[in-house]
């Protein structure tokens, strides 16, 4: 097998399980979106391998394959400090919730109490 | 008997005066008593217990011993529950939040000095160090206190001893910004949750009190402890010096 069968496949697969949870609606697409294109760009990249040959020689790397590795590696610590980001912004929200429920729920057996004294 | 907030027009009524907020973590041996210990030393303050998810028996101890309970439905720490008890002061139109720990540790008869601190200030914190009982700590810890203190002091422009106290007092104008900005983060509900009243104008003093010895005893006095303890102190610090608010 070669690199560029083993890229395609790959692609092909990222594509599919995509489509896959999108369907079973366990992926909404503002995230999918960003998977898709990811996929598209790597079976670019094994259709056309001198594209990342060419970008090798522009930015100075040796080898090829330590350049694809490298934007790799970056692009995966983009999208785990981008979800990173967006569990804090959950987590303010659920705790926000916690104490707005807390409150309803005094309030409310506040009311039942003083409705059962009323009685 | 204690006036409980039965509907909103009562509760607009019974809302002007202080509430004393106790943030409770699994204290069902002690929760009881200091409620209690409160009754008899500030009978005039309303009482509000904020059960942060405990497990065991705190929120029924405490709705026994008649005081409104907040119970969140799991732990979000002291700074969320905080901000929860300082919500609920705001929109039930108090004056003034103290805010007692629910281990016993803070003795209640200093909440009328913690009181009379408001006349001049948005926020008092009850100090050990400051003059009254014997609390001391040694080493790092020793350090990290006395960095927290120059610093906070320095920004305060008053001399603040003990800044980690968790036993304080804050006038309407300090409500305002503890219901909106409570920092979640480690030490967030004592240095970060000053630095924020300080940045958003709210002048903070001290007044001195003694504590009772925690029933615990000696947690985090191990030196590996204690350092680990000086450098988030430090990392807090400085987040907290630096971190966006929106403090209007």
């Amino acid at each position: 097998m070669t690199a560029y069968t083993l890229g395609l496949i790959g692609a092909a697969v990222t594509l599919l399980v995509v489509f896959e949870m999108l369907r079973r609606r366990m992926l909404r697409e503002k995230y999918a979106v960003f998977w898709v294109f990811l996929a598209v760009l790597i079976a670019v990249v094994a259709v056309f391998p001198g594209l990342l040959a060419a970008a090798a020689r522009l930015t100075g790397v040796q080898v090829p394959a330590n350049l694809l590795f490298f934007v790799a590696s970056l692009v995966l610590l983009a999208v785990n400090v981008q979800l990173s980001t967006e569990i804090c912004r959950l987590e303010d929200r659920t705790r926000a919730l916690a104490e707005e429920l807390a409150m309803v729920r005094l309030r409310q057996d506040q009311a039942e109490r003083s409705g059962a004294g009323r009685r | 008997m204690q006036l409980y907030v039965v509907d909103d027009n009562i509760s607009a009524k019974t809302g002007a005066g202080t509430l004393i907020v106790i943030p409770a973590l699994n204290e069902e041996r002690s929760i009881g008593r200091v409620i209690a210990e409160l009754r008899r030393s500030c009978p005039q303050a309303d009482l509000l217990v904020v059960d942060d998810g405990s497990t065991d028996q705190t929120a029924s101890v405490a709705a026994q011993a008649g005081a409104p309970t907040l119970i969140l439905p799991f732990n979000i720490g002291v700074g969320g529950a905080m901000r929860a008890g300082y919500r609920y002061a705001l929109r039930h139109g108090y004056d003034s939040v103290v805010q007692v720990d629910a281990d016993g540790q803070h003795d209640t008869s200093y909440i009328g000095a913690l009181l009379l601190g408001l006349r001049d200030c948005d926020l008092v914190i009850g100090a050990r160090f400051a003059g009254e009982g014997e609390y001391c700590a040694r080493g790092p810890r020793r350090w990290a206190m006395r960095l927290l203190a120059v610093t906070l002091s320095a920004l305060a422009g008053r001399r603040l001893t003990d800044v980690t106290s968790g036993f304080r007092a804050a006038n309407r104008r300090a409500i305002e910004v503890f219901a909106e900005h409570y920092p979640a983060e480690y030490l967030g509900d004592t240095i970060e949750s000053i630095v924020i009243a300080l940045r958003a104008g709210c002048r903070v003093s001290q007044t001195p009190v003694a504590m009772r010895a925690r029933t615990e005893g000696t947690a985090s006095q191990s030196p590996l402890r204690a350092s680990v303890y000086l450098l988030r102190a430090c990392a807090a610090l400085g987040l907290a010096l630096v971190r966006r608010w929106d403090l209007s």
